[in-house]
């Protein structure tokens, strides 16, 4: 019951982009599409429940003086693994993805979960912590690929709602993602009755 | 000449076409973060400026001589990370020494600038790109000046958003973001710019 906890509140209480305004830049840069969205939003939830359970296992060898660097270390290992396996199996979503996988690195929830969570709790916690985290993660940015996708092109997953003519191609582009993030940030807090 | 000109393109592009904030999306916490006034805004820029153009020279000398010299490509993430992460350090520790009015300055951000990933995205697109050193040294410069000059003008625009009486659900980042967006619509006016000037250029 505890797990299930810690699993809904990364979702809801403590999600990384609407709450905790956490790995900002592939936030906006990958949501041009729908499935963009989600997979970047993937990719990041696998980094990150190996890290915590990772560096949960392995936290009483790490001195404390050097905590940071190591978790970057194992971090970075984990993103150069993904980066092969993404570019062995899914090419395309390399391409899409492009800069932004190896820069899954500088990713401010992964780096933030290891301190704040897995550093202080067990490996199973940790899991849980990073899949709840995880969806969070990709449940925003699939959210924000989909409205940019929809109101910029007229359709969502690649399926045509309404043509692609009636499609404001500003959404697509850089400002559409500042100011679509921007409302759904707003929606969310309206939802969550804060205010 | 040929090549004065490319290095022209490469900042005129990097600083206005393909703002490193505005159009890559590269940077944006501390673009979001310490954006509330313009001293700190300028104060930022002007770090990670320094430390981009330093830490691209390393990566880069690193790539070529390390890395690509001994097969070792698969290993960039990880190395270039290490690499930065050492080195603002190394340049926090210096500036404290040598130039502690600076130090005081900036001392806040320097930490903060490790995990800013338009410093690790440089380095890494100097490498795709296939510039040379010069080049990469030129991009990485004006990069940081494309940044200074996100951050300054929209931590202009903050300033004034204080003195207004915004909807309360849009309070603190709805509101910056909204703002982001039309600053970023502003300099979409700059695309194709580098298009007209290749053709202008003869490149």
């Amino acid at each position: 019951m505890n797990n299930f906890k810690v699993l809904v509140n990364g979702i809801i209480k403590e999600n990384p982009t609407f709450v905790l305004l956490l790995g900002m830049c592939p936030t906006l840069g990958t949501t041009s599409s729908a499935i963009n969205g989600m997979s970047m939003g993937l990719a990041t939830m696998c980094v990150l429940i190996l890290s915590n359970l990772i560096i949960a296992s392995i936290k009483k060898l790490i001195p404390d003086a050097v905590r940071i660097p190591s978790y970057i270390v194992v971090i970075a290992s984990l993103v150069t693994v993904l980066q092969m396996v993404i570019k062995a199996y899914a090419p395309d979503i390399d391409k899409s993805l492009g800069l932004f996988i190896p820069l899954i690195v500088v990713n401010c929830i992964i780096l933030g979960r290891a301190e704040s969570f897995a550093a202080k709790n067990g490996p199973i916690a940790s899991i849980f912590d990073g899949i709840g985290i995880g969806i969070g993660f990709t449940i925003a940015l699939t959210c924000l690929g989909a409205v940019r996708e929809l109101l910029g092109t007229g359709a969502i997953f690649g399926i045509t709602l309404w043509g692609e003519n009636y499609g404001m191609l500003m959404f697509v582009l850089a400002p559409g993602a500042f100011l679509a993030l921007g409302y759904l940030i707003v929606l969310f807090n309206k939802i969550t009755k804060k205010a | 000449m040929d090549y004065v000109l490319s290095l022209i393109l490469i900042i005129i592009v990097a600083i206005f076409v393909n703002n490193v904030v505005l159009a890559q999306f590269l940077g944006i916490c501390p673009f979001l973060g310490v954006s509330k006034k313009v001293d700190t805004a300028s104060g930022m820029g002007m770090a990670v400026t320094a430390v981009l153009v330093v830490a691209t020279i390393v990566t880069y000398l690193l790539q070529v001589y390390v890395l690509n010299a001994f097969g070792l490509e698969y290993l960039q993430t990880i190395a270039f990370i290490l690499v930065i992460a050492a080195l603002v350090q190394m340049i926090e520790i210096i500036l404290k020494k040598t130039m502690p009015a600076l130090y005081q300055a900036l001392g806040v951000f320097l930490p903060l600038i490790t995990t800013n990933c338009c410093i690790l995205g440089v380095a890494i697109l100097v490498i795709q790109k296939d510039y040379d050193l010069l080049e990469g040294i030129v991009y990485a410069l004006s990069t940081g000046i494309g940044f200074l000059l996100a951050m300054v003008l929209f931590a202009g625009l903050r300033e004034q958003l204080d003195l207004l009486d915004v909807p309360k659900a849009f309070r603190g980042v709805p509101i910056a973001l909204v703002t982001a967006g039309l600053l970023a619509m502003a300099f979409m006016g700059f695309s194709g710019v580098d298009g007209g000037l290749k053709i202008l250029f003869g490149l």
